[in-house]
């Protein structure tokens, strides 16, 4: 399993169309995630990254196009087959998505409990790590209503890591967390990555995240309604063939003008 | 000619001539533009703007302040409208002759495309192809669930026995107090309804049979399921609804769980095994509740008695609770179906509920009489 996720592109996009019924979000999506890859999904506000997410991960069948993991079609293989292949991914959600009926260690036990044969006590023990591992150790009988919102995204974090899982998509994880936490989250993203040799596909805002963890990414654009840029964020900030890109990418730094309309620009 | 301060906008004129070859105009702004006041349509430029539109390419109009120009937001809207028609028009608004802040806020609100706006759903009060939809939809969950159900019997199921349990409690004991209160307050409705017809007959000792016979094949079984419907159904489209919305639910399915194994299940499986037990109990209380009826009028409790022990047959509770079972399982489906189709906000959490329970009671009064149809052809 592992030689073959050496060789080959952990997830291949191929000319992927979203939409939410007849609503286009994005269209002629490719690019490869490698193995090991800390993959960032950009773009503006709105423009379809948790989309595009929730696409990869099997939540929503895409309009047009497919999505390969390991060379193997998602939409087309059995129900059996994509169970398994959930199985070995860890997810997290723009709003945390925690069980909102159980405690946080009953969160993140649910998967271990289910897919695994550990004794309660082990499990107990692994829950108290992985809780640790976000900075919520002794949270672990506190209801997801009671802790605050920064707090919530961590622990889901926490549930998505339990099964040591071969993909992490993570959705926004780092927005609401103050700086420190967030510097954090980066560190511990990485040495997932590093210890477990997972491969991350990241959905972020957060330019310094981008630039301290991202090794490659797509660019998505609202209103083409299409991917503008792939590759590396360094490469896309100074090699970019498009100005929207290195603006985004540069914080707006060489932003060109809006077309607004101004007299003096129409009429020249 | 306006000598208030009321706002109003004019061409001028006197540009014109130099202007309107090269199809550029200028209109002045006069007057308070502010959101207390009442301020012109955008829509009074419409002539103006199909005119200027018409004249030429690249048509302009310059917007100037004139004579006592004052504004705030509302003047903002006005002028964001007017962008919006003059784009229509193809025609090109220039602000920059108004004041800066104007003009910055104007850029603000003209930075980003304005999304076209989608078809708006075609509504009406019932449509065939909605109803056809949810008919689709109630079998495919039905199919759902009986995979699930299969899976479950031989092993592969991730349903967890505690959570049957638990909701299992829920329905059941904590329904109790209410179910008693309905059963005999039931009980003595139909005891009274057949005291006065009865003793006109003399007959008043076949009571007993009427309220035993009533409440073990039918309003057992109907009370108790239209009480679950409200109190159970209702729960789990709401917990269902709620998960859906705080995209719980999506976590389950990316943990490689089914979450009609996982969450719809226990709550059916619950209320199957609840309501047979509630519709004995419910049967049990009215009777007694005819017999405190049927006491204070003429008969003894002896005579009550004795009669249901020789006119109540096994087979009436028997059918009553094959009723209450058929009965848990569609106030369970319609419950929990509603609640895994719910949108995904809270007005549909509502809706869902609603509609759980309005389904619920539909189904189980549309399987009553199925039902009693087949008893009675059965001879049961
Ligand atoms: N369930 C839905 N049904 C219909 N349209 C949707 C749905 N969810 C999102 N959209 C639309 O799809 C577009 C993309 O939404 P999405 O949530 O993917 O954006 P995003 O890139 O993640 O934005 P953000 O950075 O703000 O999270 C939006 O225009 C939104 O209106
Ligand atoms: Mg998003």
């Amino acid at each position: 399993m592992d030689i073959q996720r050496c060789s080959e592109s952990a997830i291949q996009v191929r000319n992927l169309t979203l939409k939410y019924g007849t609503r286009l979000i994005q269209q002629d999506l490719n690019f490869d995630v490698d193995a090991g890859d800390i993959f960032v999904i950009m773009g503006g506000s709105g423009c379809g990254k948790s989309t595009l997410l929730k696409h990869m991960i099997g939540l929503y069948k895409p309009a047009e196009g497919e999505i390969l993991y390991g060379g193997q079609n998602f939409f087309s293989s059995s129900e059996a087959e994509q169970q398994k292949m959930r199985r070995s991914w860890g997810v997290t959600y723009q709003s945390g998505a925690l069980f909102s009926a159980m405690t946080l260690a009953e969160n993140v036990a649910l998967p271990l409990q289910q897919f695994s044969n550990l004794s309660v006590a082990e499990i107990r023990d692994i829950v108290s790590y992985k809780l640790a591992l976000v900075g919520l150790a002794g949270y672990e009988d506190y209801y997801p209503a009671r802790i605050s919102g920064g707090m919530q995204k961590r622990a889901g974090l926490a549930r998505a890591i339990a099964m040591d899982p071969d993909i992490l998509f993570f959705d926004e994880p780092s927005a609401g967390l103050d700086p420190l936490s967030a510097q954090r989250l980066d560190e511990l993203i990485l040495q997932l990555r590093d210890s477990t040799g997972a491969t991350v596909v990241i959905v972020t805002h957060e330019l310094a995240s981008i630039f301290a963890i991202g090794s490659n990414g797509v660019f998505l654009d609202a209103e083409t309604r299409t991917q503008l840029d792939t590759g590396s964020p360094e490469q896309m900030l100074n090699h970019s063939r498009h100005a929207k890109v290195r603006s985004f990418l540069a914080r707006g730094e060489m932003s060109t003008t809006h077309n607004t309309l101004s007299g003096r620009e129409a009429r020249s | 000619m306006q000598t208030n301060n009321n706002a109003h906008w004019q061409l001028d004129t006197s540009s014109k001539p130099s202007g309107q070859e090269s199809g550029a105009v200028t209109v002045e702004l006069y007057g308070a533009w502010l959101i207390s006041r009442a301020i012109p349509k955008a829509t009074e430029l419409d002539e103006l703007l199909t005119e200027v539109g018409n004249s030429c390419d690249e048509a302009m109009i310059h917007l100037v302040p004139g004579a006592g120009f004052e504004w705030d937001t509302g003047f903002m809207s006005f002028l964001l409208q007017l962008h919006q028609r003059a784009v229509a028009f193809g025609v090109k608004l220039d602000p920059s002759r108004l004041p800066v802040q104007c003009g910055q806020l104007f850029q603000l609100a003209t930075a980003v495309k304005p999304e076209p706006p989608s078809a708006p759903a075609a509504r009406s009060i019932v449509s065939l192809s909605e109803i056809a939809d949810l008919v689709k939809s109630q079998l495919h969950f039905g199919g759902e669930v009986t995979l699930a159900f299969i899976a479950l019997l031989s092993g592969r199921a991730r349903t967890r026995f505690a959570d049957c349990l638990f909701f299992f409690q829920q329905t059941g004991p904590n329904a109790i107090p209410i179910i008693t209160l309905i059963s005999v307050l039931v009980g003595m409705i139909l005891a009274y309804l057949g005291l006065v017809q009865l003793r006109q007959f003399g007959a008043q000792v076949y009571i007993a049979d009427l309220v035993a016979i009533g409440m073990t094949r039918e309003m057992g079984a109907l009370m108790t399921a239209v009480i679950l419907a409200g109190r159970t159904g209702a729960a789990y489209a709401a917990q269902l609804g709620t998960m859906q919305v705080n995209e719980e639910v999506d976590a389950l399915v990316t943990l490689g769980i089914r979450p009609v194994e996982y969450l719809v299940l226990p709550r059916i499986l619950a209320l199957v095994a609840v309501m047979p037990l509630l519709t004995i109990y419910s049967d049990v209380l009215g009777i007694a509740g005819g017999a405190l009826v049927a006491v204070g009028m003429d008969l003894t409790f002896t005579q009550f008695f004795h009669h249901i022990s020789q006119t109540l047959s096994f087979h009436a509770i028997l059918a009553g609770c094959f009723k209450s079972i058929i009965f848990g399982l569609l106030i369970a489906m319609a419950g929990c179906q509603a609640g895994m189709t719910c949108g995904r906000s809270s007005a549909a959490v509502g809706e869902a509920t609603t509609r759980a329970v309005v389904l619920g009671i539909v189904y189980l009064v549309v399987a009553d009489a199925l039902l009693n149809i087949i008893y009675y052809k059965l001879g049961i």
